[in-house]
């Protein structure tokens, strides 16, 4: 593109720009510059809040799952995750990971269902829940009837099974606890911890 | 819609039904490049995040926290044997917990000191000061300094003009982030995220009044412990913060990963965006007063006849 822009045009055209800026520093280039402040809006706004249980440890803080859209519909979508004041074990505070419940929502390598990885294979793949547990109560029965000591060295009777160990999850209450360590107790499982040590 | 109520405390339970903000565009008191702003209509109470380093177990729920409700993502680093992680402050991480490990001279006791680093929201903000970029860092009259992201030009003055070294520019957006005290959450009458999640009350937020007097208790007890230099870090330099610190040491804060102990905006930007400023708008002005009585009075060069012919007589004696 050509310009036909004499010496003098030029001139004029610079101190007119000239000008225009330094009016602007001046102070009269507000007039359209003054508008509303901009606060990012509340996210929370509208959303569900469901109260839980922090699935990370033991001590079992309460939380709010914030979420868009009905969980009725399968559309629900959390949007933030925060620690329940009303809670009477954290008051409101998380830890770390508690904080940063959200993520663990969202993680890619989130495990939403049963896998199974069979001999010899080199991947996960899934498989159902009943299928799964079924699998798990066999390998379990197989493996106590095969290595249950009932009898100590000294010839006392005990209810000893060693070869298995058991991981409880770390979101519940006391109640659930105490059926837990019932039911892994009675089958005499020694190697017995909760994930919340993991 | 009622209008939310002003901040207390970080500990409750955010409102999920439909709230007027509680910050609202006449609250702003101080807008970077710009010197016409409307007189406030009235006054917010001022806020403050007051943060016990002596409470502080390093666990970083703050950071979490931050993360989250900021919906940030800081990429994943390698460890270089500290705990400090990231290595420093990021465009996706405005809060971070600096470790340093201090021996005490007088005890020989190792000391772990450790400090959460972020925006001190000054009431004096040199960031907003050095900012040439109209709107892009405005001052709430709670105290709240925060960056206006559609007006910043990523030009990175706020940078020089930070006493603490705060702000960090995307290199993905080229534009300017911090710390924003949480300015969504406090508009609806909540307190920071960081605030909220700290698991040991190191954190706490409320009016700056209250802090202060938290402070004085959390210091009284910290002298009892044999701290004797325990105080609080509002430092007046830059008129005092709305993030302050109680230090079990705060006669030396440098030993709290590099605090500066009399922080204040950089004589450069204070004499480039204030006498420099003002002497060179008094310039231009002067040059425009100067260039219109010219053009008034000032004549154009006229050409007399005698002009005329002199010149005519050169050319003919030039020509042979």
């Amino acid at each position: 593109m050509n310009v036909d822009l004499s010496r003098r045009g030029f001139l004029k055209l610079s101190g007119a720009g000239v000008a225009a800026t330094s009016l602007g520093a001046l102070g009269f280039g507000e007039a359209e510059a003054a508008e509303a402040a901009h606060v990012r809006a509340f996210k929370l706004t509208t959303t569900t809040e469901t109260r839980n249980t922090c699935t990370y440890c033991s001590v079992a803080c309460g939380i709010i799952i914030y979420s868009k859209g009905d969980v009725r519909d399968g559309n629900a979508d959390i949007v933030h995750i925060e620690g329940d004041v009303d809670h009477p074990t954290n008051r409101g505070t998380l830890c770390p990971k508690g904080a940063a419940l959200k993520s663990y929502v969202k993680s890619e390598t989130r495990l939403t269902q049963p896998m199974l990885r069979a001999a010899g294979s080199s991947k996960f793949e899934p498989i159902t829940w009943d299928a799964a547990l079924d699998k798990i109560a066999r390998a379990m029965k197989d493996d106590r009837d095969a290595n249950f000591i009932t009898h100590n060295d000294a010839g006392v009777p005990v209810n000893r099974w060693t070869t298995t160990g058991f991981l409880a999850a770390s979101a519940t209450t006391n109640e659930t606890a105490w059926a837990t360590t019932k039911v892994v107790k009675a089958l005499g499982i020694a190697g017995f911890d909760n994930q919340a040590r993991v | 819609m009622t209008t939310a109520p002003e901040p207390l405390t970080a500990a409750s339970n955010p409102p999920v039904e439909p709230l007027e903000s509680n910050l609202l565009p006449s609250d702003v008191i101080r807008r970077s490049a710009t010197t016409d702003l409307p007189e406030p209509t009235r006054q917010l109470t001022k806020v403050a995040k007051l943060i016990d380093v002596s409470r502080c177990i390093g666990c970083k729920a703050c950071q979490s926290a931050c993360i989250e409700w900021n919906d940030t993502h800081p990429a994943i680093e390698e460890n270089v044997g500290s705990y400090t992680n990231p290595h420093d402050l990021t465009p996706e991480m405005f809060t971070l917990m600096r470790f340093t490990e201090w021996e005490n001279p007088e005890t020989n006791n190792l000391e772990w000191l450790i400090r959460k680093d972020g925006c001190m929201h000054c009431e004096d903000p040199g960031c907003l000061k050095a900012c040439p970029a109209p709107g892009a860092i405005v001052q709430y009259s709670n105290g709240i300094v925060d960056f206006i992201h559609e007006n910043c030009i990523g030009c990175g003055y706020c940078i020089s003009g930070c006493p603490f070294d705060i702000p960090r520019i995307s290199k993905v957006t080229n534009v300017a982030y911090k710390c924003t005290l949480c300015v969504d959450r406090v508009a609806v009458g909540q307190g920071p995220a960081c605030a909220k999640a700290c698991p040991t009350e190191c954190i706490t937020f409320g009016p700056k009044e209250e802090m202060q007097a938290f402070a004085e208790e959390r210091i009284a007890e910290l002298k009892t412990r044999g701290f004797e230099n325990a105080g609080l870090y509002d430092p007046q330099g830059v008129g005092g913060t709305h993030v302050m610190y109680v230090l079990q040491h705060a006669d030396k804060p440098e030993i709290y990963a590099d605090l500066p102990a009399d922080p204040r905006i950089s004589p450069v930007v204070e004499a480039w965006k204030g006498v420099t400023k003002t002497v060179g708008l008094a310039a231009i002005g002067v040059m425009a007063v100067g260039a219109a009585l010219h053009g008034f009075f000032g004549r154009p060069n006229e050409v007399t006849g005698r002009d005329r012919e002199e010149a005519q007589r050169l050319v003919d004696e030039e020509r042979p």
